[in-house]
């Protein structure tokens, strides 16, 4: 890149070449430009964050906030996010004290144990899911037969919503993260159900608590727990954070590991794979969004440059995910690399709360496919997978699969 | 080797427990990890050395030698 076109304001995010591909832009400026000056889609300028280092350094430095509300913080977009910046959202506390204490009220639900427990469950929906999809033939799409509603049973289960609720939930969740496209009154009338559920469901888990995570934070409300507001917000924070995230990884790690079949081989011939695999999908994932964007209120010193105060900075997880200099061959998908410190659930305090049950999700898709379906391949080559125009979650919009 | 944990930086993600559960674990009320033997035998060293790389945290600090 010449210095001209360094001066010259990039755009962000950038188009890579191939859906699978990460843009060609990454690996320049992580040699050149770590702190990079882009323009959003809102026309509104921000620091792009490449390297490993820097976008790990942001990510545990509490003074860049999450308040994209400041006056001079950047927008993303003209529009409006939808429900990231509903008032139910907001509920769940962003930081400080509050913040900590949601996280560890909640957080006990999401411990390694706690996954082990869920996993026997899982892996019976993901067979049911599988069995479905086979029994109406090929080809399928695997991301709606599979990924789409596998995170939803899911955290229905964790809420202690019953299984003939689960496809309600799931319009719910597609139709409030819009991820198929809906109406303005489509969305408004599913966020009205939706919290109208909600707060029954809350309600009955009160008078009758059972064995879910609902039960136990609505039962600890007189020890300074949660109101039904913040229940209610709770449930709906997790499908938010938990649903479209894992529905996406789910088809594009079945595609990476696809789009080179003798990746899968392997993975056939040597199953004890399949959990440095699913770290190495998350590493290599380079369509995983728009990346985590921050605000400093105060002045602050990245890589050597100084950020002056009102700066947003945007970290690329998936860029810094590809850096040279933190894994070696960083551009080879490596199914056994060890140690995998990447970035893709965030970093320090606010890092994904529910990446032990997404681990678990990926890893029991993945076993279970390669046990029932170990003639899996794609049904289109990998360069017509196309990757959905949604700004937040990055994703492939079907992943056509014949077995 | 030794082990030491900062519960203070902890966030509870359970990565140290997936990976080398003889070492750590995590407490009922809030996921915070805990010790379970700050010096592990020979044996597990290359999985707590991937639980204090991985930790998204950095709540893990070892001191190798001996
Ligand atoms: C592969 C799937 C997933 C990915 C890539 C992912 C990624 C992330 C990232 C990058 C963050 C950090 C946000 C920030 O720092 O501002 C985050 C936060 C969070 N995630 Fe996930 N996530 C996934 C699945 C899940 C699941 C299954 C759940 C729960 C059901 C979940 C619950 C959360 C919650 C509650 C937060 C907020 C934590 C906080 O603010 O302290 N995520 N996730
Ligand atoms: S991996 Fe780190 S943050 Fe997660 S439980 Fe263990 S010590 Fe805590």
């Amino acid at each position: 890149m010449s210095h001209a076109e360094v001066e010259r304001v990039l755009h962000y995010p950038m188009t890579p070449d191939a859906p699978l591909e990460p843009p060609a832009e990454w690996a320049k400026l992580r040699q050149e430009c770590p702190v990079a000056r882009v323009t959003l889609p809102s026309g509104d300028e921000a620091t792009l964050l490449t390297r490993y280092e820097d976008v790990k350094q942001v990510l545990a430095d509490p003074r860049f906030t999450r308040q994209l509300t400041a006056d001079d913080a950047a927008r993303i977009s003209d529009s409006d996010t939808g429900v990231f910046s509903s008032e139910m959202a907001s509920v769940i506390p962003d930081s400080g004290e509050g913040h900590l204490r949601w996280r560890r009220l909640v957080g006990r639900w999401f411990t390694a144990k706690r996954m082990a427990a869920l996993r026997p469950g899982i892996e019976a929906m993901a067979e049911q899911l599988i069995d479905d999809m086979v029994e109406r033939g090929q080809p399928a799409d695997l991301k709606a037969s599979l990924g789409f509603p596998l995170p939803v049973y899911v955290i229905c289960d964790l809420l202690g919503v019953p299984a003939a609720d689960r496809d309600r939930f799931a319009y719910w969740s597609d139709t409030l993260l819009n991820l198929t496209r809906y109406t303005q009154a489509d969305m408004d009338a599913a966020l009205g159900e939706f919290v109208q559920y909600m707060a029954a469901h809350v309600a009955a888990k009160r008078a009758e608590p059972g064995e879910d995570l609902l039960s136990e934070l609505a039962k600890s409300a007189d020890e300074g727990g949660l109101t039904d507001a913040e229940l209610i917000a709770t449930g709906m924070g997790l499908l938010v954070a938990g649903h479209e995230t894992t529905a996406n990884m789910i088809g594009k790690m079945i595609s990476m590991l696809l789009a080179d079949r003798s990746r899968w081989e392997r993975l056939l011939a040597d199953p004890s794979l399949v959990r440095p695999a699913v770290e190495e999908a998350l590493r290599f994932d380079a369509n995983s969004g728009f990346g985590l964007p921050r605000y400093i209120p105060e002045e602050a010193e990245v890589a050597g440059t100084v950020l002056p105060r009102g700066t947003t900075v945007v970290c690329s997880m998936a860029a810094a995910n590809r850096d040279e200099s933190v894994f070696d061959g960083a551009d080879e998908m490596d199914l056994g690399r060890s140690p995998n410190p990447h970035l893709a659930f965030g970093s320090g305090a606010h890092s994904c709360m529910g990446q032990a049950l997404a681990r678990t999700e990926l890893q029991v898709v993945l076993e279970v496919l390669l046990r029932k379906l170990p003639t899996l391949d794609l049904a289109v080559p990998a360069q017509e997978l196309r990757r959905v125009d949604g700004l937040v979650v990055g994703g492939l919009s079907e992943v056509p699969v014949r077995w | 080797m030794k082990v030491r944990v900062d519960e203070d930086k902890c966030c509870g993600a359970g990565q140290c427990v997936l990976l080398a559960p003889e070492v750590f674990d995590q407490r009922e009320d809030d996921g915070i990890v805990i010790l379970l033997d700050a010096e592990p035998p020979e044996h597990v060293h290359a999985t707590v050395r991937e639980a204090a790389a991985v930790c998204p945290a950095a709540a893990i600090e070892l001191s190798e030698g001996a």
